[in-house]
């Protein structure tokens, strides 16, 4: 061989061994350079993450707490579902809180977590979410992530359009799902056409927190589904999603999907107000609960209501028009601005946004193509700004990053779509693994998003995660959005469906989480401040135990005098004023649940022995180094027993 | 909370110098050997630019009188806590003192008796023991001093309990400080007549 073109050759294989090496060399530092995806989502032990996030349990019935960037799961906030774990329908003073005018509903479906706002600003006061399947609404008091308030929505068939709010929060707003006869009687369901009826709400929040059905709108039988409140100049309107305009009661997924456009539903809250105040409101008498969490009382109150005011379309010019919009629309959002409203036309082969300026217009010029049910129908031209073409199959929701750009999920091929307000093209695209439903940006249904991540909420997570039998976890998916292109960081499974969600910067929420609830505070009727006070009280059958906690004993911890068939009630107070030292009570063979009592706090578990012995009960949170010591016992004597009632600790 | 703008900047400076590299490279081994040396310079750079911790080392740098504990001679004495210097106590003010039993009944009772050992130490004496200043010190700031102070540690060693936040204040230490001072009292009263 040639000596020359040997050596020619060695280094040449240098060269190209060099450049492979500094290739990937770069290569990988190019990834560190864009952000290395895994230091993005990285929060190293011991520091916080920069955002809250809560998603809907879905038909968990809860709300789940989550940091990002990291995907941590911080706590399940119990709602809508008894939590045996926090004795969320099980303590005695929680209880009410299930109340309906169908009696205790121990389970609901809950879709739509929404931030409280100031104008047009989430605030981090409160997260309100609907209950889907016995019309409801919880409001959750952000300070203790405590459920504070659930008012149930009269004459409505499934509370799904809900809980969206107007800009200051002074209404959040519940439109029924299922059209059903208002009020709602005996009839044959192929009476539809002339008996269903859909209602939309407005539920007045006080500076409390407190609701009250402020009035409902009667509305054709149509399906309403989603809503947004407007904002900036569209502050004062809010807009309903609908869809089964076809009317059907049957095989809807045929019978439903008719007509090529369905309508959003604008409402004039500010001018059904005036109406209200003039006297054109009806009041119809009907039947639903207030239920709430006095947090000085530490117990919940279930209040009846009987009457509601009721607005008919046609005794109320301009409160409500149609919208035509393709086809059986979901969601309905609008723009940070406040201008521009986009509806997910689910079935739709694009994304329409309505001008609010053009709709205001269109009214003024009485526009309208047709009238229902003393409606004004307006013509889908006069209010149209736009179509986002080829928006990808299915189009949902939409949420914006307040940099110009909508991002849309869409289900059926599963991705989320970038595009540009104004111009309406789609300027990227990126899968979501699967079946992506809602989707979330930090403050992005609000007239300030604080940008950076889309968050995809998704329903089916099939060889996403290790196989856990026949279900699977559903999962969110943080995406970078602070580029030109999105970029999918991290997976994270979730707690029940994630239907919606909503993030805001952590600190906004930190600075007002309570650590403790003052023992001084404490105004519970057997709530003790001291454990001098500790005793046991026989009323009759009804014994009654006030005990306090206080690492590591129980006071009582010895109690002699039960009876077989006695009701006992434990009101068990946390001396503790120290931050995360809650202390559980647990007795064996009580049919309920554990208490977990927050310092300072007083709750009640009612437990009734049904054979003699000895009972013990003990501490079940981890509390200290003789948290196992933390213990007592109770003596049950046969029924008409005279053992008379002893108790005490150390004697 | 925040992720560090270093992080940012440290993978932006890289970009450029990848770029920079990958362009030269086809024109001749030198300028890949330069930019190599580049590269590792700028790595090794940003690897002790990127320390991080050196900040919080100044902490170290306060004035520590030395004892043979290591800590500072008024906390040896009166513990760690808001009270930093010598209380003007003055006579016994009756109504502060009823005040501070209460408090004393429903924050502190639940684990401390007077007379026996309870969750935690007998209290009727405990001015004997700790200074009035010590005294208010614990009772606001008792995680701190079950940490640091050697007297609290060797509590701590007997009683295998941690004493526990109860959320009390400075006001309401003072009137604690109160009660105790009349139980102190009626102490050195039942002495002398004895």
């Amino acid at each position: 061989m040639n000596r020359r073109y040997f050596k020619a050759v060695l280094v040449a294989a240098a060269v190209v061994a060099a450049f492979v090496i500094l290739h990937y060399g770069c290569q990988e530092s190019k990834d560190l350079a864009s952000g290395d995806v895994a230091s993005r989502v990285y929060v190293a032990p011991g520091t916080y993450d920069e955002f809250y996030l809560f998603t809907s349990g879905g038909f968990s019935g809860q709300i789940g707490v989550y940091g990002l960037p990291s995907g941590r799961l911080f706590r399940v906030i119990p709602v809508f579902s008894q939590d045996p774990e926090k004795a969320w329908g099980y303590s005695e003073e929680s209880k009410p809180m299930f109340m309906t005018s169908y009696g205790f509903v121990p389970w609901d479906d809950a879709h739509h977590p929404k931030l409280s706002q100031t104008e047009g600003i989430a605030d981090g006061r409160w997260i309100f979410i609907n209950g889907n399947n016995t019309p409801r609404i919880a409001r959750v008091d952000l300070s203790t992530f405590t459920t504070a308030e659930i008012i149930e929505i009269p004459n409505s068939g499934g509370n799904h359009g809900s809980p969206f709010l107007t800009e200051n929060t002074e209404y959040v707003v519940a439109s029924t799902r299922f059209s059903v006869p208002v009020p709602n009687r005996d009839v044959p369901i192929d009476s539809y056409k002339e008996n269903f009826q859909g209602t939309i709400s407005f539920i007045s929040v006080d500076k409390e927190g407190a609701m009250d059905v402020a009035f409902q709108i009667v509305a054709p039988g149509f399906h309403y589904d989603l809503a947004h409140g407007g904002k900036g100049p569209s502050h004062g309107w809010a807009f309903f999603t609908s869809y089964n305009t076809e009317q059907a009661h049957t095989l809807l997924e045929v019978n439903a999907s008719q007509s090529d456009k369905d309508f959003i539903a604008a409402v004039n809250w500010k001018k059904a107000e005036e109406y209200v105040k003039q006297g054109k409101a009806k009041t119809w008498s009907t039947s639903y609960y207030r239920n709430y969490f006095d947090k000085k009382k530490h117990m919940a109150f279930s209040e009846q209501k009987t009457s509601v005011k009721v607005l008919m379309p046609e005794d109320c010019p301009g409160v409500i028009y149609f919208l035509p919009t393709p086809k059986s629309p979901h969601g309905v959002d609008v723009d940070p601005s406040g201008e521009y409203i986009a509806a997910g036309g689910k079935l739709a082969s694009v994304i329409p946004v309505h001008s609010f300026s053009k709709m205001i217009k269109a009214i003024e010029n009485e526009e309208f193509e047709t009238t229902i049910d003393g409606i004004p129908v307006l013509k889908y031209e006069s209010t149209i700004a736009g179509e986002v073409t080829n928006p990808g199959l299915g189009p949902l929701h939409t949420e914006f990053d307040g940099n110009g750009y909508g991002y849309t999920s869409s289900f059926i091929s599963s991705e989320i779509v970038k595009w540009k307000i104004g111009t309406w093209e789609v300027v990227d695209r990126i899968p979501a693994y699967y079946s992506i439903g809602h989707l979330c940006i930090p403050g992005g249904d609000t007239r300030k998003p604080w940008g950076k991540y889309v968050i995809a909420l998704n329903k089916i997570t099939k060889d996403r995660y290790l196989p856990t039998g026949p279900e699977l976890t559903q999962s969110a998916q943080l995406i970078d959005i602070s580029g030109d292109k999105m970029k999918l960081l991290l997976d994270f499974p979730t707690i029940g469906e994630p239907h919606y969600a909503q993030a805001i910067p952590a600190d906004i929420i930190m600075k007002n989480s309570k650590k403790i609830y003052p023992i001084e505070e404490n105004q519970h009727p057997h709530g003790i401040k001291a454990e001098k006070d500790a005793r046991v009280v026989r009323e009759g059958n009804v014994v009654r135990v006030y005990m306090s906690t206080i690492r590591t004993h129980f006071a009582p911890d010895n109690i002699e005098g039960i009876r077989v068939g006695d009701i006992v009630y434990f009101h068990v107070t946390n001396l503790e004023q120290d931050w995360d030292i809650p202390h559980g009570f647990a007795v064996k063979g009580a049919n309920n649940s554990e208490l977990l009592i927050m310092p300072g706090a007083t709750e009640t578990l009612m437990w009734q022995p049904t054979r003699e012995g000895i009972y013990p009960f003990y501490c079940t949170d981890f509390c200290s180094a003789l948290h196992q010591e933390m213990q007592g016992y109770i003596r049950v004597s046969p029924k008409g027993s005279n053992v008379a009632i002893t108790y005490g600790t150390g004697k | 909370m925040k992720i560090p703008e270093s992080d940012f900047q440290m993978c932006n400076n890289q970009t450029i110098i990848s770029e920079f590299t990958e362009e030269k490279l086809m024109k001749n081994f030198k300028t890949i050997l330069i930019a190599y040396s580049l590269l590792i310079f700028t790595l090794l750079f940003l690897l002790t630019a990127c320390g991080g911790d050196s900040a919080d080392s100044n902490k170290s740098d306060q004035v520590l009188k030395t004892n043979t504990s290591g800590i500072p001679e008024w906390e040896l004495e009166n513990g760690f806590g808001p009270v930093k210097k010598k209380l003007n106590l003055g006579p016994i003010d009756k109504t502060m003192a009823t005040e501070g039993e209460k408090i004393f009944e429903s924050k502190c009772a639940s684990c401390h008796k007077l007379d026996e050992r309870y969750t935690g130490p007998a209290q009727r004496d405990v001015l004997r023991r700790i200074t009035p200043e010590f005294f208010m010190n614990m009772v606001i700031n008792p995680e701190e001093n079950v940490e640091k102070h050697p007297h609290t540690k060797e509590m701590l060693g007997q009683y295998m309990q941690k004493m526990t936040n109860q959320n009390i204040n400075l006001k309401d230490a003072r009137t604690l400080l109160e009660y105790f001072r009349v139980l102190d009292e009626e102490l050195v009263n039942q002495n002398k007549s004895n």
